[in-house]
């Protein structure tokens, strides 16, 4: 049994089955539990991994539908519309589930309704029931007032006046409850009847389209897995197509039968379909994966699931086939790693151009702006540092250009410099206080092009300026 | 592996080599350079649906970058390419900038810059690369003599560039020339400028073809026009005349 501080007393959050066999029951306080039971061993709440075990029970639950909510401090909701078929109906579901769960070691109470708050307090008051569709009403009516999801104080308020059953209540006038116990009873009690929803909110996203494979045996080999992916893809692709739309975010979710669940996300830079495509970069993203898919004792679910889907719009067809190759990449090798570059309005040369992911890269709204004047040599250098080194230069005046320079312990000779190109740092972008540079082009004695600029305005901003290496031309 | 399956993969990755290029359209698979001397010796141009192989000399890195970019996009015409590079090679020498491509008159909307830790990723992703024949050209980085570049890799690569019909550059650094199967192989440095030029002109290449299976080998001296998209003889050009010779294919193996 497990106590927590209520009300500045310890008072009991959750009893087992032997505690509550003794008498024992939530909402005590420690020191009466004490006086009954003498040597009971009472644990602090703690709420962090309650909360991270419903999670993973959650996680768990994910293989009989993706609609699955968290209701701490212990219910989860699993929406399973049009899904109960697959395991033979909802009363081999419901006991599959439980029996599944108590295998672990859980004590599991569950229903099924029509309503989330008919389900929540059948599973509380009615363990096993299992309301028919448009039953809910039939169902819930003889259950304790203490079903309804309101305060404390309406339950022992509704006692009182010799009403003990959300039937009873429910007998009751709608403007008589609402003006004794406010607006929220009423809702509450229209949710318990069914006859208003609050919408389950799912955890994770919901897929737009999904497929997926139950096995009997759980799979262990890497062929089954592949194959199993092929199918599911073709699947996929099919009912994308019915529907005109492609996948641009993809997960595969690979449930292991003693509970541990791995998903793997691709992303696709235009809407995809095609089975082949789609098979292929579930492999690459397989076989490039860190850690390795760990079967386990095996899988006995595989889902492909479109998290998020487009209308399919043909492209020119070479543009798609690059496209495919892209996403082939940035599965295999991560989207980050995948880049094109786009123009950037400023004067910072580091910054005029700016890496974006191809993935989903739209054209850009500005255009390339040339340096060099028609006829010249490049201004701006094919290969620049991330980081402009640090440079020992000679110059015969501190503001001219560079006669010698020293650069990672090699000595070049300068056999001609051009320059120099001053660029003011720009202090709106955030460059404030950086001192101006002065950019040369030289080249040394062997013919090869270098791009230095000396910091800071002699004798203005300062009167030991430094050099930096910035960049070589081709 | 064991060496006998090394030469059994090596003999059937040859034939179907022999049979793909038997299959290529002649006329539009050479792309000449602009340079009359260099074109006679390519037999009018580079090979599209082939490997070659730019080898940077010692400190001369960006040279063979810019002789290995001007080269890859001009071929690739209204097509992107695609720059496979190890992250080793951008530390070390600097990353590929948009806008030096640009002041080379090369289009960077069509660069597409993959980023890798390891040689071998570069020959992974370059072969998959290469089986897509609407890039216009894929050009591997590769910093020093990798095990995974080995013979069977060089082929497996030939082979795909010719199949998809794409050139494929293979831009090495810090390289020690491994027997493998190219094209063409060039060693790159930079060349300098006139002395007393008044303005300088576009990069200035000290090119020597090494390895041509296809003709005579050379060396030439050359400048790319940026205007243009070409290369040429530099003006001036008897000032720093370097001799321009002639070698059988077989003497730099050696």
């Amino acid at each position: 049994m497990v106590v927590d501080k209520v009300d500045n007393a310890l008072r009991l959050t959750a009893v087992d089955r032997a505690a509550s066999a003794v008498g024992l029951s939530v909402d005590m306080t420690l020191a009466d539990a004490r006086a009954r039971v003498p040597g009971l061993v009472a644990k602090p709440a703690d709420a962090e991994a309650d909360r991270a075990l419903l999670e993973r029970i959650a996680d768990w639950c994910d293989r009989y539908t993706p609609f699955v909510a968290c209701h701490p401090p212990r219910a989860l909701l699993l929406d399973i519309t049009g899904g109960a078929d697959l395991f033979g109906g909802e009363m081999a579901l419901l006991s599959e589930v439980r029996a599944r769960l108590a295998q672990q070691g859980f004590a599991v109470r569950g229903a099924i309704a029509g309503g989330t708050a008919a389900a929540r307090a059948l599973a509380r008051y009615a363990d096993g029931a299992i309301a028919p569709p448009g039953e809910d009403e039939a169902f819930v009516v003889a259950l304790p007032v203490e079903a309804l999801e309101t305060e404390p104080a309406t339950w022992s308020a509704f006692r009182r006046a010799g009403l003990k059953t959300v039937g009873q209540v429910a007998g009751r006038r709608r403007g008589e409850l609402a003006a004794r116990f406010g607006a929220d009873l009423v809702f509450a009690l229209d949710r318990i009847l069914g006859r208003a929803e609050t919408p389950l909110s799912p955890r994770l996203p919901v897929p737009s389209y999904r497929t997926e494979h139950r096995f009997a045996e759980p799979i262990l080999t890497e062929e089954l897995v592949l194959a199993t992916l092929r199918d599911l893809a073709s699947r996929l692709g099919k009912i994308m197509e019915t529907h005109g739309e492609g996948a641009r975010r993809l997960e595969a979710a690979f449930f292991r039968s003693d509970g541990a669940v791995r998903r793997i996300v691709v992303d696709m830079g235009a809407p995809t379909r095609t089975p082949a495509i789609v098979e292929r970069l579930l492999r690459e993203k397989l076989s490039a994966l860190t850690g390795p898919l760990d079967p386990g004792f095996g899988y006995d679910v595989i889902r492909l699931a479109a998290l998020k889907a487009e209308r399919v719009t043909q492209g020119p067809h070479a543009e798609r086939e690059v496209g495919v190759l892209v996403d082939r990449l940035a599965a295999r090798f991560g989207g980050a790693h995948l880049v094109t570059f786009r123009p950037n309005d400023t004067h910072r040369p580091e910054a005029a151009a700016v890496a974006v992911p191809a993935q989903g890269a739209g054209s850009s709204t500005l255009e390339w702006t040339r340096i060099r004047g028609d006829g010249e040599a490049p201004r701006r250098p094919l290969r620049m540092f991330a980081r402009p080194e640090p440079v020992e230069v000679i110059a015969e005046v501190p503001e001219g250009p560079p006669v010698q320079f020293r650069w990672r312990r090699a000595l070049h000779a300068v056999a001609f410099a051009e320059g120099p190109e001053r660029i003011a740092m720009e202090w709106w972008q955030g460059a404030d206080g950086e001192p101006t540079r002065d950019y040369f082009r030289v080249e040394d004695s062997e013919g090869r092009r270098f791009w230095l600029y000396r910091s800071g305005l002699y004798a203005r901003e300062t009167t030991t300026p430094q050099w930096f290496m910035h960049g070589v031309f081709a | 592996m064991r060496p006998e399956r090394i030469s059994e993969r090596g003999a059937a990755l040859r034939a179907r080599l022999v049979k793909a290029k038997l299959t290529l359209p002649e006329p539009e698979h050479r792309v000449p350079l602009g340079l009359a001397e260099a074109d006679a010796c390519l037999q009018g141009g580079l090979a599209r649906g082939a490997l070659h192989e730019v080898i940077a000399e010692g400190g001369h890195e960006t040279a063979a970058t810019g002789f290995a970019a001007a080269l890859a996009f001009r071929m690739a015409r209204v097509k992107p390419v695609l720059w496979i590079r190890q992250d080793f090679a951008a530390a070390e020498w600097g990353e590929i900038a948009a806008t030096g491509l640009l002041e080379l008159g090369l289009d960077p909307d069509r660069l597409l810059l993959l980023r890798v830790a390891q040689a071998a990723d570069v020959l992974r992703a370059g072969a998959d690369a290469l089986a897509c024949g609407a890039l216009g050209a894929v050009v591997l980085e590769i910093v020093g003599t990798p095990k995974a570049l080995d013979f069977v890799a060089s082929q497996r690569l030939m082979l795909a560039a010719a199949r998809a019909g794409v050139p494929a550059f293979l831009l090495r650094f810090q390289a020690s020339v491994q027997a493998g199967v190219v094209e063409t192989r060039w060693h790159i440095r930079s060349a300098r400028s006139a002395p007393g030029a008044e303005t300088w002109g576009g990069p200035r290449f000290d090119a020597t073809l090494a390895r041509n299976r296809h003709g005579r080998t050379g060396r030439f001296l050359m400048q790319w026009r940026c205007d243009d998209g070409v290369f040429s003889v530099p003006p001036n050009f008897g000032a720093v005349a370097a001799p321009a010779f002639d070698r059988p294919a077989a003497a730099k193996r050696a």
